[in-house]
């Protein structure tokens, strides 16, 4: 994925007047380094200016600076360091000018401070703790969820404007003016730019997880959009997973957090068939499950349960790591699994940990336990709009054999189901009932 | 920066406090409003009187239009503000998070505008 449509195009007009091969290599070590470290230099940049805009406009500045010069003159010892400095030095410029009248006694000062403000000695330090910084703000409870996906995308991730609204299916208008407003709010509001202090941390923790699981979220089950976009919205949310396990190595929901999504990322291409059909979990073939993830994952798991982690990652990376270290379907964990299940629905009950935990019952102890779970949560008015209820049902009387009955199931299901795999899915399985009810025995 | 704190509580419940409830809800206000002003916080805040002696004021096509009652009638009425001084506003939430009617009402936290720096909707 891009990381900035400007630097690149001017990065592809370059390439197509370069002559020479060692120029073709120095732009793609450019390239690599724009990709890999755009988003640490402008969380520094962030800082430093106390302005997401200026940050940005600036780091593109420095970016052609670097085009012109470094091939003639080598590229910098610290390239990173370099880019900040230069992109500081055209701020102070920019402040200086100042252009708003109203606001140039203000822009002056700023740019007296930066003038004096020393270059960091603990840089590496400085560094990993601005991205942190970045993150907090970006997360910060009072934006808009929204805003925060998107904020942290475009910013801490750098991913393009244009893909995040493909990503969401929203305009890009709207998007940019979803941009612009938090990045408002931010200025306006006061939000700053800084890591919790300790005793506010674990509140502000949970946002931020919650942020890094919607956006991994979106990538794992969304039905439509682009699906390149969405594995690189999973890619994306792991890495800001490791990012925060990696600079909170003592919060251990962050570590349970990384480790569910590796461990649902694993299984990325067992679960969707070569015809872009859902496969369910016992149907997986589970040769295609990534094993090094898997290994990762369960380590992860079992040193947060270990520090005490009992949060909702920690509990559905537990059961994720039972699924993914059973050999075959048959050799799944059940009980271990409903009772991890009894858990999460004491502490975070929602329609979808109900119906996983009857499935996990019927499992563990006999169908037609699992079943009179399922009939007990139809009675549920809140549940009525919740398609994943009738077709967890339509599954259990289909391995009953109460064909007619899970084919009602299926029915109804079809009518509550908008995601287009699924449906696809429940169509499929509704077919081979029906045909298999037709058929003589 | 300066925050404005509105103060919302629901006056019903709040008539159904005991004599000593109240006493003990002033004192922590009194404790609050003294420690925030000792380290320059506090800028300013009052308690309302409820709002059956508010009147609302609207001036339609020059004609002043005047009625009784709130803005808004809604379950939590506005019963005070604070005006703080905070570096941020992180701090000011966690002042927010120390007034009393947090606890059982809901306080509004509000950047005041400085102008020519006015809020770009």
């Amino acid at each position: 994925m891009f990381r900035n449509g400007a630097t690149l195009f001017a990065l592809s007009a370059t390439k197509r007047w370069g002559k020479e091969r060692r120029r073709t290599s120095f732009l793609m070590d450019f390239e690599k380094l724009h990709r890999e470290e755009s988003g640490r230099i402008l969380a520094t940049l962030i800082r430093l200016l106390g302005d997401f805009d200026l940050a940005e406009e600036m780091l593109q500045e420095a970016y052609a600076v670097a085009l012109q010069k470094w091939p003639a003159e080598g590229t910098p010892a610290n390239p990173r360091a370099w880019l900040v400095s230069t992109a500081r030095h055209k701020a102070i410029d920019r402040l200086r000018r100042g252009q708003r009248f109203e606001r140039k006694a203000e822009e002056i000062a700023k740019a007296a401070e930066l003038a004096v403000q020393p270059e960091s000695g603990r840089e590496e330090q400085m560094l990993s703790d601005d991205r942190l910084r970045l993150i907090f703000t970006c997360c910060h409870p009072s934006l808009p969820m929204e805003a925060r996906v998107a904020l942290t995308l475009r910013t801490v991730c750098g991913i393009t404007t244009e893909e995040i609204s493909r990503a969401f299916l929203v305009p890009v208008a709207t998007m940019a003016q979803r941009l612009v407003r938090a990045k408002g709010k931010i200025r306006e509001a006061g939000i700053p730019y800084r890591v919790p202090s300790q005793e506010e941390l674990r509140d502000r923790l949970d946002g931020v997880l919650l942020v890094v699981y919607l956006i991994f979220n979106e990538g794992y089950l969304a039905s439509s959009g682009d699906a390149l976009v969405r594995r690189e919205l999973c890619a994306e949310a792991i890495r800001l997973g490791r990012v925060l396990s990696g600079l909170l190595p003592q919060q251990a929901e962050a570590q349970a957090l990384l480790g569910l999504m590796l461990l649902h990322d694993s299984r990325r291409d067992a679960r969707v068939s070569a015809g872009g059909d859902l496969v369910l979990l016992d149907e997986q073939d589970r040769s295609l499950w990534h094993q090094e993830q898997i290994e990762e994952g369960t380590k992860l798991v079992e040193t947060a349960l270990r520090h005490g982690a009992v949060g909702v990652y920690a509990l559905q990376a537990a059961i994720a790591a039972l699924h993914a270290n059973a050999k075959t379907a048959k050799d799944t964990d059940w009980p271990q699994i409903a009772a991890l299940y009894d858990a999460l629905l004491r502490t975070h009950a929602s329609p979808v940990i109900e119906v996983n935990r009857a499935v996990a019952v019927a499992m563990a102890r006999s169908l037609e336990q699992g079943l009179a779970l399922l009939d007990e949560l139809e009675q549920r008015e809140e549940l009525g709009e919740f398609h994943l209820l009738p077709a967890a049902r339509a599954n259990l009387l289909r391995r009953l054999g109460r064909k007619p009955e899970a084919a009602e199931a299926y029915r109804h299901a079809l009518t509550l189901a908008t995601n287009d795999i699924e449906r696809r899915f429940l169509r499929r399985r509704l077919a081979e009932i029906e045909y298999l009810s037709e058929a003589p025995d | 920066m300066q925050y404005l704190m509105l103060i919302y509580h629901s006056e019903a419940g709040f008539e159904k406090t005991s004599e000593t409830g109240l006493a003990a809800i002033y004192q922590e206000y009194g404790q609050l409003r003294e420690e925030l002003s000792a380290k320059g916080k506090f800028v300013g805040g009052n308690q309302l009187l409820p709002t059956t002696v508010a009147t609302t004021v609207r001036v339609r096509e020059g004609k002043r239009v005047v009625t009784d009652g709130p803005f808004a009638e809604t379950k939590e009425q506005l019963a005070g503000y604070f005006l703080v001084n905070a570096d941020d506003l992180d701090e000011a939430i966690a002042i927010a998070a120390r007034i009393p009617s947090a606890r059982n009402g809901t306080i509004e936290v509000r950047p005041i505008a400085v102008r020519g720096k006015a809020v770009q909707a």
